[in-house]
């Protein structure tokens, strides 16, 4: 009698205590994002309840990650995947999540976050869309992270995701939101202000990349290198944009980090213009460590160079 | 206007009263004659009201089925342009649900010398149509048609079952059997526009180990390298003279491990190892299979990446090799043959790549009888979806002539944008 009294209470104790293990001792999400903008958004609304990887490098272009065996196995382990969609990584993506074995991230499930869902979009093709056009982008623009309010809205579609997941967590999840969105709008007027003056600047950019970049802090995209999304400068169309640019009185060629700059180079040389390797994406160059710091390095980098081309 | 006449009615009735305190000594006559107009008068705006209220009442509820549809139809205003574009606001919303199609064309054409195997100086060698899309939450399913210039093969089409529990990801249709990598290839994602010897003389040809029945592979866990082993069961019959089943019970097995490793953010290694067995049709005479001969194949393949990943537009290289033994009992006793081939690419340019190959294979019905090739290869790729290549490609037969061609590829794809090949 006494040893299954004992037994009783010593078993009680141990479910308590597996219990207490497993409400305070529960371990961090884990996220994977395609990129690491995504993934930065994700650590400042996460912070240190989540553990956060991203697929493809800053400095990589996205649109051609290659579909590693070693991401399945990234995937197979994440609580939650955010993508930025609008098929951009459509070349890659759907072969790894059909690989990774794993419910938890599967399309539609609770944690496939598609983070172009809310954000603003632009470029969408208004027609029937044809690859005679290039490799454009049926579903419109898919670098709208450019965009510190996209990258507002993105930040809140990962905490309702979290929220989703993991709902006892919300107050702190909710917390960091805050604090995020009011740094990045505290950030974004000032970037704002700093590009006040050169609202209507005419650029000339490699890839269609920066859209919601232009649209937000008041660029002008006028040309660019590629002829059409994906087609690489043929020497007529360079030879159109230089005289464009010559009319126009362009003074900026942006440039991702993984294009060549032989072209934009030679473009810079012949019209004068400044070439800027400007990253689209964070981690894209060295200073780019974290989303705000992307902006506050390329806002910089332009203002610097506006200021140099007009001070002529 | 309609509607304001009972008001009107209602404030004259309200001010009768005053009306009746103005007469002066009403006669009873009188009094009886208006009371019935009054009463009249009352069943009239009585109506009225009614009626009124009922059209209250009506649009009221109108109003309120109204506010309660909005929040209902929100979700479903953010549908692309393109898709209400492509339906072009036909009646059907079934097309929604249309699966993802793309055709891919290869052209090949075919000059030179070759006596043993020749080829026709034009081929629409292929016409492959691809069906995908989600069934349900559970499975995905894929359907490739091979048109050639003439008939249909159903090439591969299955249903996927992507998160069985156990970690096992499962197929059951028809499919190309996880053979080494070329096996698995389709003509597109090959980098050449021939399959190497190796595969035509002991795998089957370009169908290869190809059949109908299911796969099941599970990533087996572990901390240093992706391994995967697949397992697979067939009906039997695959390539042209590989596999041949005489009974229902002469099933194709196969198996297979592959391990991956990133050496390093830009390089990587891919090693596998394939095992199948199966009937083959050595012994069958006149519909009856006396022989009951079996082949075996073991396959080793070796796959090593670079892609810079800054520069990753515009280099990379790809070396590949693939060895394959193949023990075939048959009337005259078994047969080893083996064969290897040995492959890389380089990509010089954003558009182009130069590749070679060099091809060493018995052949499997007789092992001494050894052919050996050496290919060069350069393509141009204008874009993503569209490809030019040519081949100079030289073969010692065993039992023939040599022979030399010079094969050039035109490769075309359209609709829905496929995976990338790795």
């Amino acid at each position: 009698m006494k040893i299954r009294t004992f037994l009783t209470v010593m078993s009680v104790v141990a479910a308590m205590f597996s219990f207490r293990i497993s409400a305070f001792g529960q371990s961090k999400l884990n996220v994977i994002a395609t990129t690491e903008d995504l993934a930065s958004i994700a650590a400042e609304v996460g912070g240190d309840r989540i553990t956060v990887e991203s697929i493809a490098k800053g400095y990589q272009d996205p649109h051609f990650v290659e579909a590693k065996p070693s991401f399945i196995l990234k995937l197979q382990k994440a609580d939650i995947l955010i993508l930025v969609g609008r098929e951009l990584e459509i070349g890659w993506l759907p072969v790894l999540i059909n690989q990774s074995r794993n419910s938890k991230i599967q399309p539609g499930a609770a944690g496939y976050l598609d983070a172009s869902i809310q954000a603003q979009i632009l470029d969408v093709p208004g027609g029937q869309v044809t690859r005679a056009e290039g490799d454009v982008h049926p579903l419109g623009n898919p670098h709208y992270w450019m965009d510190p309010e996209n990258g507002k809205i993105i930040a809140r579609e990962i905490f309702d995701t979290l929220v989703k997941v993991r709902p006892n967590d919300r107050a702190y999840y909710e917390g960091r939101l805050n604090d995020f969105v009011s740094r990045l709008g505290a950030a974004e007027k000032r970037w704002l202000d700093m590009m006040a003056p050169y609202k209507g600047t005419k650029v000339v950019t490699y890839h269609r990349s920066f859209s919601n970049f232009a649209a937000r802090f008041g660029l002008n995209v006028v040309g660019y290198v590629e002829p059409k999304p994906g087609i690489p400068p043929t020497p007529q169309h360079t030879l159109d944009l230089m005289n464009q640019m010559k009319r126009d009185g362009v003074k900026i060629v942006l440039v991702e980090p993984y294009f060549d700059t032989k072209t934009p180079n030679a473009i810079g040389r012949d019209t004068g213009a400044q070439v800027l390797v400007m990253p689209p994406s964070v981690g894209g160059t060295k200073d780019t460590t974290d989303y705000i710091k992307l902006f506050d390095s390329n806002i910089n980098m332009l203002v610097a160079a506006i200021k140099k081309s007009s001070g002529k | 206007m309609r509607n304001r006449f009972p008001f009107v009615l209602l404030v004259f009735l309200l001010m009768t009263p005053a009306l009746f305190a103005q007469a002066a000594a009403p006669q009873a006559a009188d009094l009886a004659a208006i009371r019935s107009q009054i009463d009249t008068l009352r069943a009239d705006y009585e109506k009225k009201i009614q009626d009124l209220q009922k059209q209250l009442d009506d649009i009221q509820a109108r109003q309120a089925s109204l506010t309660q549809a909005a929040p209902a139809a929100e979700p479903q205003a953010p549908v692309p342009a393109a898709a209400s574009s492509i339906t072009g606001g036909s009646v059907s919303a079934g097309k929604g649900f249309n699966p993802d199609i793309s055709v891919i064309g290869d052209f090949i054409g075919t000059t030179g010398s070759n006596q043993v195997n020749p080829s026709p100086l034009f081929e629409m060698h292929e016409s492959e149509v691809a069906f995908s899309a989600a069934v349900d939450p559970y499975a995905k399913a894929d359907f490739f048609m091979s048109f050639g210039e003439e008939g249909v093969e159903l090439e591969e089409g299955y249903i996927t079952f992507p998160t069985l529990p156990g970690g096992l990801l499962a197929k059951v249709g028809k499919m190309r059997g996880a053979f080494g990598k070329v096996n698995t290839m389709h003509n597109h994602v090959m980098p050449w526009p021939d399959r190497p010897l190796v595969t035509t003389n002991l795998v089957g040809g370009e169908d290869g180990i190809n059949d109908t029945g299911f796969s099941v592979a599970r990533l087996i866990p572990n901390k240093y390298i992706f391994l995967e082993a697949t397992g697979q069961a067939f009906r039997g019959n695959s390539g042209d003279n590989l596999y041949h089943s005489s009974q229902s019970s002469d099933l194709t097995y196969l198996g297979h491990l592959r391990g991956y490793h990133d050496i390093t953010e830009n390089t990587n290694l891919d090693l596998g190892f394939s095992f199948s067995h199966g009937h083959n049709a050595t012994g069958v005479v006149n519909d009856v299979d006396f022989g009951r001969f079996t082949t075996q194949l073991y396959g080793g393949d070796a796959t090593i990446r670079w892609k810079p990943l800054k520069r990753s537009v515009y280099h990379s290289f790809v070396g590949r090799s693939e060895f394959v033994w193949s023990k075939r009992d048959q009337p005259d006793g078994t047969q080893d043959a083996k064969g290897y081939f040995v492959s890389a690419d380089y990509q010089l340019a954003r558009r182009w790549y130069l590749g070679g190959r060099y091809d060493r294979s018995g052949r499997a019905g007789a092992a001494t009888l050894v052919d050996k090739g050496q290919s060069l290869l350069l393509s141009f790729y204008p874009s993503e979806f569209s490809q030019i290549r040519t081949q100079y490609r030289r073969t010692d037969y065993a039992d023939g002539p040599t022979a030399n061609e010079f094969l050039f590829q035109f490769q075309f794809a359209i609709g829905a944008h496929g995976a990338h090949p790795f």
